[in-house]
């Protein structure tokens, strides 16, 4: 295996580190089947530093995570030169001896607490699972342990939240929950497995910082994560994996800021940022766009004004979820919509696409009546406006191919095809244009890879013509490097066809890289809005002050 | 971690247990439309020298108190007792698709009386249902067929309503309105043939059920009675010799096992085969 | 699209809510029988020719027509002679008073009939229900996820006693443990040695069934990334499955409990039969044999009710094992 840092910095890091590796495993080997998914990888962890190992869906890491628990799972066949704990051989414990060293010496913190924690049992009863399963204290001792524990990792009413359930938690309660459990122990080393992801930009930043206090007092954390920006603020040292081998390993300054191998270089460039507006993303592409068509601000395309949603629970309790929004879009733009999850943003994208009725106010479609006509009136023009969802796949029906798909939103366009030919002519065309070939004609959606199926959804979208795309999410299910593909092609053809883009996420990083104006909003309203930059820039907003100092970000150099 | 892509399906992976409910089905379909090629006598040739016979090479599953070859029995019930299986079946499946359509494309009130209804109709076990039709029309073929469909017809209309909401819900029902189509368009390019999807499977599942059912009602002496071959009817002849010649009952209860374990078998594969293809 | 929303000042206390949700199940309830009773009721009228000659001609065993001198006190004594309102008002509200009609045949009120029989019954049905879940939870536990031959065994057992008949069970566990190995009696009793063989017999295929649900419930369960939380704390397999896996699973089972119910009353029919035990099974067969569509109709109303009180239990079970339906 070649490393091309890895002698260099292993050197360096043996002068500046005398202390010895708390975790060492050398040559650690994986298979499933005969299929190996981790081919042959050595790194180490030190008492009160993070490594950070990091790689995109599919390169083994979070399999090489549950190595180091013992918990590679059924049909796995795992081979190491070493797997040592402190001095103490791992590689070839049985399960009776792995158990009495998880949870008491290796905490592990999986992501997303809904799923994670045990949703039928107390929190108070889950953070002190481990002390009961090691045998630690009397039951009341436990209880008020883990009372303490919820303290420490900043749940507010400890002994409130400890009788309730995961679910009556906020998320980023559940995590702390969640963390405190694994540390319960007061494990030396603690694995963290994606411990920020589906969380919102300002609980990740809060779940960042408490496990930045547990490697301030010593403990060894081995960090698992597909986003390099997390990474950065809490690793001290950084391994990157693709399909089972690291291909680069060092201190996280040398990593992010002076990357040798290609992949991590196209990996940080494929991050969208401030500073990535205006160029292609894919490494090897990144020339600036191409000319762009000018946005005319005299011609507002879909304009919103003072709309609201108020949907009536079960308990007959009205929650407003859009409260009084309003904005533009003009034609060639491209609006930007920001906010975390319950913020409203998606609520208002399906009233901007009419398939949400709202309570009050209304969206004009090219300066005439939109959500305030009736349906049968409204089907005639939706050709004007298109959408593209977080999911691209289950918006396919399952039955059908990528040509049927095509052919079908083609019928309903500007331009319905007059014959078969045209038809599959057109089809093919709309492939080419979103970077597929006549090849995918007849394949099912199930069989195209992510990438390939949001670009489906995209040409679906575009095929009748519409001047107006609603993006809901488009690329947040997607690997960086997938989303720098699918970020390329939709400014790409924003140039070519002169298309606006109503853009929703929850990414700033991608909303500031798409957008030209962006609004913030935060249950249900909006906080703030104007340009990208100048918003981005000089946040107004105290909330947005707060979005952007909690956003993980790589200075550039 | 996020998923793996799964490799799609390429083959469809034959376990022994498919093949076996495959070989079942396979000599069932040939008992009903040829019994004559499964056996050489005749059902109802009555023998007094050989009655109440034990399982032997000549009379594989022995014979009755007439001296009539069970097995050649049984292979004529086939078609008769298929007959009520799959009328009862598609009887159910009319019922329940118009009704679970109408209650899951209806929304409001609509919805909740139809919902109800089906409530209360599930609340009658399809034994009980079937045998208040039977005390009310008295037993027949006619009957039995009408009781057991409309007996289970309740339930396979809640799964039918419970498919139409879970297709209902679906990412391309709402791509579909985005495209601008009707809401009828809606229902018949993607609804319907999506939710109509687990049906075959339903229906495989539905069939030996139906049987058993019908068998039942036979057994009790409210079905079809004797001295026809239907499976049920066979049981209800049966029951007299049963501490002395237990083969009679045994046998063809037997067979109705066999029979439905087969279908039921080849539907489960089914519907996990459709499952898997429309994830 | 995900609507998540913001609770909005929730005035209501909790404990209306639940008041409120507890009387709309009962009253939702009420309304099923109601509805049960009528369409019995309206069965009763679908009976071909006249209902008064065909009394008179079930007590006299003959087939034919009598004057309307003849049939007065009949009509009369059943109340056929009021306007249909009037029966079926009587009819549905005599449900609530504990009156469902008078026998054709045995000319005694229906409840007093299905009172006397019903004990039996409801022991087997009950003893039935819990042998058929410590069946299928042992089961279950001992066999899901282990070697693939042990789950493979446990999967093929459930399959197959879940699709086999009760009157064959029946017949083959008495041909078995009666007949050959005399172990049980082979005649019908009351008695706990009499109810062994019943109680298996209804058991078995439900075992079956709810083995099924529970085991495919429980193969998911045991993929959750909370129970390899679980596991990352030094559990062990055992108790992982027991304190964690174990609550989740059965919730699917719990909740086909109360539709389980139902069935097992209608097989305690046939169980009766095979085993000449006695219960409701033989009234209804002979019920149903003398179109004798009262008393039918009856037992099948309080099956009805059986079903629906099962179901306001199953309920209340389920959020006691699952809180988050609660809220629901």
């Amino acid at each position: 295996m070649t490393v091309p840092t890895a002698a260099a910095s292993a050197a360096g890091r043996v002068a500046t580190e005398p202390q010895a590796a708390l975790l060492s495993v050398g040559n650690l080997r994986v298979a499933f089947g005969g299929r190996e998914v981790v081919k042959g990888i050595s790194f180490d962890a030190y008492p009160g530093r993070c490594l950070a190992i990091v790689g995109e869906s599919g390169s083994g890491k979070s399999v090489t995570a549950r190595t180091l628990v013992g918990l590679t799972g059924a049909g796995s066949h795992v081979a190491a030169d070493r797997i040592e704990l402190d001095g103490l051989d791992l590689a070839t414990r049985s399960e009776r001896s792995w158990r009495a060293i998880r949870g008491r010496d290796i905490g592990f913190v999986l992501q997303d607490a809904l799923v994670s924690l045990d949703q039928l049992r107390r929190v108070g009863d889950e953070v002190a699972e481990p002390l009961r399963v090691h045998h630690r204290g009397t039951r009341a001792s436990r209880r008020s342990r883990a009372i303490e524990l919820l303290e420490a990792v900043g749940v507010p009413e400890p002994s409130v939240k400890a009788r309730q359930r995961p679910y009556e938690l906020s998320g980023g309660l559940r995590q702390r929950a969640l963390i405190a459990s694994a540390i319960a122990l007061d494990p030396r080393v603690l694995i963290a497995d994606e411990p920020t992801t589906a969380l919102d930009v300002t609980v990740q930043a809060q779940v960042l910082d408490l496990l930045a206090e547990s490697k301030s007092r010593g403990t060894a954390i081995i960090m698992i994560s597909h986003d390099l920006s997390v990474v950065a603020r809490l690793a001290d040292e950084v391994a990157v994996m693709r399909e089972g081998e690291i291909v680069e390993h060092g201190p996280v300054d040398e990593v992010l800021y002076r990357p040798v191998h290609e992949y991590t270089k196209a990996l940080l460039d494929a991050i969208p940022s401030e500073h990535t507006r205006g160029t292609r993303l894919v490494r090897g592409t990144s020339a600036p766009r191409r000319t762009r068509r000018p946005i005319d601000a005299d011609r507002p395309l879909l304009s919103a004004r003072h709309l609201s949603k108020v949907y009536r629970g079960p308990d007959r309790v009205d929650r407003t979820v859009v409260d009084d929004v309003s904005f533009e879009l003009f034609a060639g733009e491209t609006l930007g919509i920001v906010g975390e999850s319950g913020s409203g943003k998606t609520t208002t994208a399906g009233i901007a696409l009419a398939l949400i009725p709202p309570t009050a106010g209304e969206v004009d479609l090219d300066g005439s009546a939109w959500t305030s006509l009736t349906p049968g009136r409204r089907r005639p023009i939706r050709k004007r406006i298109g959408v593209v969802y977080q999911d691209p796949l289950s918006s396919f029906d399952p039955r059908w191919t990528v040509g049927r798909i095509l052919v079908d939103a083609l019928a309903k366009g500007k331009r319905p095809p007059s014959s078969r030919a045209e038809a599959r002519d057109r089809v093919v065309r709309l492939l080419e244009q979103v970077g597929l070939t006549a090849q995918h004609l007849e394949d099912a959606p199930l069989r195209l890879s992510g990438g390939q199926r949001q670009r489906v959804a995209i040409a679906r979208a575009l095929a009748p013509e519409p001047e107006v795309l609603v993006c809901d999410e488009p690329v947040s299910a997607l690997d960086v490097s997938i989303q720098a593909q699918v970020l390329d092609l939709l400014t790409d053809l924003q140039d070519e066809l002169g298309v606006s883009y109503l853009f929703i996420s929850h990414d700033l990083g991608v909303i500031h890289h798409m957008s030209d104006r962006i609004l913030v909003m935060k249950d249900g309203r909006v906080v703030e809005s104007g340009d990208a930059d100048a918003v981005f820039r000089n946040p107004q907003h105290p909330y947005t002050q707060r979005l952007l100092t909690a956003l993980p970000r790589l200075a550039r150099a | 971690m996020t998923a793996i892509a799964l490799p799609y399906r390429a083959a469809l992976r034959l376990r022994p247990a498919t093949v076996v409910s495959v070989l079942v089905v396979a000599v069932l379909v040939v008992a009903l439309i040829a019994p004559g090629l499964l056996t050489t006598r005749d059902p109802n040739a009555i023998d007094l020298q050989s009655t109440l016979l034990s399982p032997s090479w000549s009379h594989w599953f022995g014979t009755d108190d007439a001296g009539r070859d069970l097995y050649t029995r049984v292979v004529y019930g086939t078609r008769e007792s298929f007959g009520i299986g799959l009328g009862a079946t598609a009887l159910a499946m009319v019922i329940a698709i118009v009704l679970g359509f109408v209650a899951g494309l209806a929304r409001g009130f609509v919805d909740t009386v139809l919902s109800r209804i089906l409530d209360v109709a599930f609340a009658f076990p399809v034994l009980l249902l079937a045998l208040l039709l039977i005390a009310i029309r008295g037993p027949s073929l006619g009957t039995v067929i009408v009781a057991v469909g409309i007996g289970s017809a309740p339930g396979y209309a809640r799964m039918v309503r419970g498919q139409v909401l879970h297709v209902r819900q679906a990412g391309y029902i709402q791509a579909s309105h985005a495209l601008g189509h009707t809401r009828w368009a809606v229902i018949r390019q993607h609804l319907f043939p999506n939710a109509m999807r687990p049906l075959v499977a339903m229906m495989t599942l539905g069939i030996g059920q139906s049987i058993v059912w019908a068998s039942g009602l036979a057994f009790l002496g409210l079905g079809v009675a004797p001295p026809s071959p239907e499976w049920g009817a066979l049981l209800d002849a049966g029951r007299a010799a049963i501490t002395t010649s237990p083969w009679l009952e045994i046998l063809p209860g037997l067979v109705i096992v066999v029979a439905t374990l087969a279908l039921t078998s080849l539907g489960r594969t089914l519907q996990h085969r459709l499952e898997g293809a429309a994830r | 699209m995900t609507t998540a929303v913001l609770p909005r000042a929730l005035s209501v206390p909790s404990w209306v809510r639940t008041a409120r949700g507890a009387l709309l199940k009962i009253a939702t309830a009420a309304i099923v029988l109601v509805a049960a009773a009528s369409i019995t009721f309206f069965a009763q009228l679908l009976v071909p020719g006249d209902r008064a000659t065909a009394i008179l001609n079930q007590q006299t065993g003959r087939a034919q027509q009598y004057t309307t001198a003849e049939l007065a006190p009949v009509n009369a004594q059943f109340g056929f002679d009021r306007p249909l309102i009037s029966q079926y008002l009587d009819y549905v509200t005599g449900l609530f008073r504990g009156d469902l009609g008078t026998s054709y045949t045995q000319h005694r009120p229906v409840t007093e009939i299905i009172g006397d029989q019903i004990g039996p019954s409801l022991v087997l049905t009950a003893a039935a229900l819990v042998t058929a879940w410590v069946l299928a939870v042992g089961i279950t536990l001992l066999t899901v996820k282990r070697r693939r031959a042990v789950s493979a065994l446990g999967s093929t057992w459930e399959a197959l006693t879940a699709s086999l008949p009760p009157y064959w069970i029946g017949v083959v566990l008495l041909v078995v443990f009666a007949v050959q190995l005399r172990i049980f009696p082979v005649i019908g009793e009351t008695s706990a040695r009499g109810t062994v063989l019943p109680v298996l017999t209804l058991a078995i295929p439900l075992a079956g069934f709810l083995g099924q649900v529970t085991r495919d419930e429980f193969e998911k369960v045991l993929d959750q990334p909370f129970i390899t939380t679980a596991r990352t704390r030094g559990m062990s397999d055992t108790a992982v499955r027991l304190r964690h896996a174990l609550r989740h699973s059965v919730v699917p089972a719990i909740t086909l409990s109360g539709w389980a119910l139902g069935a097992l009353l209608s097989g305690a029919v046939i169980a009766e039969n095979v085993f000449g035990r006695p219960g409701i099974g033989q009234v209804l067969v002979t019920a149903v044999n003398t179109r004798d569509v009262p008393t039918v109709s009856g037992i099948v109303l309080v099956v009805a009710g059986v079903y629906v009180i099962a179901n306001l239990v199953v309920d209340l079970a389920y959020t006691v094992v699952d809180p988050r339906l609660r809220a629901s």
